[in-house]
């Protein structure tokens, strides 16, 4: 038995009263016309948030989204609607709209056959409820006193914490059910700084599949101040960084949304099946240095990128994209794999029933290699060590990819020296890739905090990577 | 159509606010809206999708003296409504006291709605929206051979309805539409791919660009990209060609923003007064211009929206202030709640070639890329692709390079703004000519 697609029915098929005969009615009317798939989408997903600002809990926000979202596919075309109303007829008139894509005629009718047992990956918890609100506050007080107390140039400390806990259900025209229950915890730690007139931020934070003690285990919730903080205070130094092209040491752990941009978007089964992605029609040809295997990995027990189940019932795994520097894999959702003639891959995944689901990331990393960290840093004459990163973003036709450092340091005769400021890095995918000349043995995955964004979708997903050189990428400072 | 009506929603308010007194809050603001939509993808001549887009939502915030907390739901239930208000007070019972929380000031709350002409439907249904998407995308696979695949192009609208209320009195609302045609293209040159794509949006179908155009555009500037070359790191002028230069109004509003200021996570802390940008810069914002894609009669607390300058003679004017951040600094809110509404800055003069002749060469830029602006700092680096300009004409289209400075430096480094601004949308500019940027590439 499988305790959260048992959850899941009790919450959205059991609470708004939908019998299995209902929902076989309106899986029905889609399928009078010739579809070669379909399915429906239940969510309840409640969140709450908590913000701490000038030293006081000045905002809390309670939300609850509900709706059941229904897709119609037909070869290349889909057919979709939704309803935030789970009442029958405003089903059935979902149904009628998605089904409107497919030529007339029948595709038969299936009653449910099939409930997935998918292995759980996180507990189906309510994290919401994980902590009283008195503890919850307790420990955003808590972290602002902490931050102020590290250092008197903090003059702004801003904590924010996120719970969601999201309940999903999905049937398939093959009869097949399955459900997840999803806990998501996010806590976040924003600083301020002065010096002489001069101001730098630093931000540190985490997050897991998992109730809010996940926060005051070994002591995570203060590190993530006394890390904002030394960020903070490092910037605080920063010197101009370079311009031009310079060889990289990219630190382990969260700078592996290099991988996210340089090459996962890029294998995402869409883009290679409509041909507009750089890696289109390259399955088997070397695109990186044989030192790199990576790896999309949905299946992490606890991660914030993980899936007991997509979000079109498929059981995440672990999927490799590329090995020793072949390409070996795409990211696949049940359209785009069925198209190209190969198994979904678990990465189907959509931001809520109001959007389509479509292939996405969930934790994609490096595997380690054999080179000692300081070795690889003590490779270098002269370059950049980038430790902390904020945001990429890919232009998967031309393979261009940027990511922002947001702490990084000169590295000069195999040193660490300098801090430099903040500098947006930029390269080509399949270029890079194979500049990467040295991978560490010190393989990192990231503290909880990504949120990737496609087709105006967000899913929270995960990245890592060891310690790795790229003997060359342009480093957009200001000194050149 | 929507199931639910503005005087529907206006009534789903009042029951908030209601539920809200009843329930022992002191004071109250609600929202409501509910959007219908039709989003119609085609691509390589056949229909790829249709979606239907129906959302629905009400958000309500409670303060007990100066105890706040807020709830929202996609539900619009009536049960929903004495849920939402419990969950809104259930926070606010652990929410500390924050002397700047609250309503706007009644006497600031609009008197009397304005019609804005904001709400022109478009009576078109599924096959008619694809046959447009498909005259778009023909349009652009025919402009060129080298346009050889194509990511599609779409056709999407939407009816929105809107009803905000708070415990001042004050319950309003409208209508609005927004309509778009959008179209991406890739084309292939000696193993290069390169892709990009071109749109127009507007409250009123008729007033959009045609399908025609818009495909022609879209492969026009995805052909112009072919050939590119990585540029030297170097130091030159800077073209921000038109669409692109909003991205630098907007770091200005972002910086001069209540939230940013009372925060300190600003570079252009204390500037009220002072010269931001030369002398000839104007900015100036209109809330109320007709049919405009961010008009808006009154902001997200009910406070009347009123033309401003925000940038006169190259002085700042004002700061972008909602009721709490305003208290915060010990100010007035400037009816700000939601942000700037179609902002515009007077241009030179100068058509775009002009700006290429006055740098004799640089570069213009035509996308940036990444997040690499830093609201605090100023300091400004992000990814590009453009064109290289030497003697004053466009030599080869360049990409796969940074362009770095600090904004504070490239406001007072304006040269000049183009008159060359034809895109309708919520900022309003030609194209910008900044003195001198970090360019790094080889």
């Amino acid at each position: 038995m499988n305790d959260a697609l048992q959850l899941a029915q009790a919450t959205l098929l059991d609470a708004p009263g939908l019998s299995e005969q209902a929902l076989s009615q309106v899986m029905d009317r889609m399928l009078s016309r010739q579809v070669d798939a379909a399915d429906i989408y239940f969510q309840y997903s409640r969140l709450e948030s908590w913000v701490l600002e000038d030293g006081i809990v000045r905002e809390g926000n309670h939300s609850i989204e509900q709706g059941a979202g229904l897709r119609a596919m037909s070869g290349e075309k889909t057919g979709f609607a939704y309803t935030d109303d789970l009442a029958l007829p405003q089903l059935l008139d979902a149904a009628e709209a998605a089904r409107a894509i497919a030529r007339a005629g029948s595709s038969g009718s299936q009653a449910i056959a099939r409930r997935a047992a998918a292995t759980p990956l996180y507990t189906p918890t309510n994290p919401l409820t994980s902590l009283s609100e008195q503890e919850k506050l307790e420990l955003l007080r808590r972290l602002d006193a902490q931050a102020r107390a590290l250092d008197p140039r903090v003059q702004q400390v801003i904590v924010s914490l996120v719970a969601v806990h999201d309940t999903v259900l999905v049937i398939d025209n093959e009869g097949r059910l399955a459900g997840d229950v999803r806990p998501l915890v996010r806590l976040n730690v924003n600083v301020i700084v002065e010096q002489n007139g001069r101001r730098e931020q630093g931000s540190a934070g985490g997050g897991a599949r998992r109730a809010l003690d996940f926060f005051l285990e070994e002591d995570r919730a203060n590190d993530y101040a006394r890390e904002a903080v030394r960020q903070a205070l490092v910037n605080l130094e920063a010197v101009d960084a370079p311009a031009g092209l310079l060889p990289v040491v990219l630190g382990p752990g969260w700078p592996g949304v290099l991988l996210h941009e340089a090459v996962g978007h890029g294998l995402e089964g869409d883009f290679n099946r409509k041909g507009t992605s750089a890696f289109s029609g390259r399955m088997g040809e070397q695109v990186a240095s044989p030192l790199c295997t990576v790896v999309d990995d949905g299946t992490l027990p606890d991660r914030r990128g993980s899936l007991s189940v997509d979000d079109e019932g498929t059981p995440t795994q672990q999927t490799v994209l590329i090995e020793n520097g072949v390409l070996k894999g795409y990211m696949q959702d049940r359209m785009n794999a069925r198209l190209m003639g190969v198994n979904p891959t678990g990465n189907g995944r959509r931001e809520s029933y109001a959007h389509l689901p479509m292939p996405r990331m969930t934790n994609t990393y490096m595997l380690a290699g054999e080179h000692d960290p300081q070795e690889i840093i003590a490779s270098v004459d002269r370059g950049l060590y980038a430790v902390n990163f904020g945001g990429g973003q890919v232009d998967i036709t031309s393979g261009k990819f940027v990511f922002s450092a947001s702490e990084a340091y000169l590295i000069e005769k195999g040193k660490v020296t300098a801090p430099v400021k903040g500098a947006t890095l930029i390269g080509n995918g399949p270029e890079a890739m194979t500049r990467i000349s040295m991978v560490g043995n010190d393989l990192e995955l990231d503290s909880g905090i990504g949120t990737c964004g496609k087709e105006g979708q967000s899913v929270p997903v995960g990245v890592g990577q060891p310690t790795l050189r790229i003997d060359e990428l342009t480093v957009g400072g200001t000194a050149a | 159509m929507s199931r639910y009506d503005l005087s529907q929603l206006q009534n789903i308010v009042t029951a908030l606010l209601d539920e809200a007194r009843r329930q022992g809050a002191t004071q109250a603001e609600a929202g409501v809206h509910a959007q219908q939509g039709l989003d119609v993808t085609v691509r390589l001549g056949e229909t790829e999708t249709i979606e239907h887009t129906n959302d629905h939502g009400l958000g309500i915030s409670v303060y007990f003296g100066q105890r706040k907390g807020s709830a929202n739901t996609t539900d619009l239930r009536p049960e929903a409504i004495r849920e939402t208000v419990a969950a809104a007070c259930g926070i606010a019972r652990h929410t500390e006291e924050d002397p700047a929380a609250g309503l706007a000031d009644a006497k600031l709350m609009i008197q009397e709605v304005p019609d804005l002409d904001l709400n022109h439907p478009w009576d078109i249904d599924a096959q008619q929206a694809a046959s447009l998407a498909l005259e778009c995308e023909d349009a652009a696979r025919a402009f060129d051979p080298r346009i050889d695949n194509s990511e599609g192009a779409s056709v999407h609208t939407q009816n929105s309805l809107f009803v905000y209320g708070n415990t001042h009195g004050f319950v309003g609302g409208y209508p609005t539409t927004r309509h778009s045609l959008s179209c991406a293209v890739l084309a292939t040159q000696d193993g290069e791919m390169q892709r990009d794509h071109w749109y127009t949006t507007s409250r009123l179908a008729g007033e959009l660009e045609s399908a025609r155009s818009v495909g022609e555009e879209a492969a026009r500037r995805t052909v112009a990209r072919l050939g590119s070359r990585k540029p030297a790191t170097t130091e030159c002028p800077v073209i921000f060609k038109a669409d692109i230069a909003t991205s630098l109004m907007r770091a200005l509003f972002g910086a001069i923003r209540g939230s940013a200021l009372y925060r300190k996570a600003s570079f252009l802390l204390n500037q009220l007064g002072e010269p931001i940008f030369p002398d000839w810069v104007n900015i100036s914002e209109n809330p109320l211009l007709i049919r405009g894609l961010a008009s808006a009669p009154f902001d997200n607390e009910g406070v009347a929206t009123r033309a401003n300058q925000i940038i006169d003679g190259g002085v700042l004017r004002t700061y972008l202030l909602d009721s709490y951040s305003g208290r915060k600094l010990g100010m007035q809110s400037t009816g700000h709640a939601g942000g700037v509404h179609n902002a515009r800055i007077e241009n030179t003069g100068e058509s775009l070639q002009q700006l290429m002749e006055r740098i004799e060469r640089g570069l213009i830029v035509t996308e940036l890329m990444g997040q690499g602006s830093n609201p605090v700092t100023g300091d400004y680096s992000r990814g590009a692709a453009g064109y290289w300009v030497e003697d004053g004409e466009i030599a080869y289209p360049v990409s796969e390079f940074t362009i770095a400075a600090n904004l504070r430096d490239m406001f007072s480094g304006l040269l000049a703004v183009g008159g060359d601004n034809h895109i309708p949308g919520s900022i309003d500019t030609g194209s910008w000519l900044i003195e001198r940027m970090t360019v790094a590439g080889n």
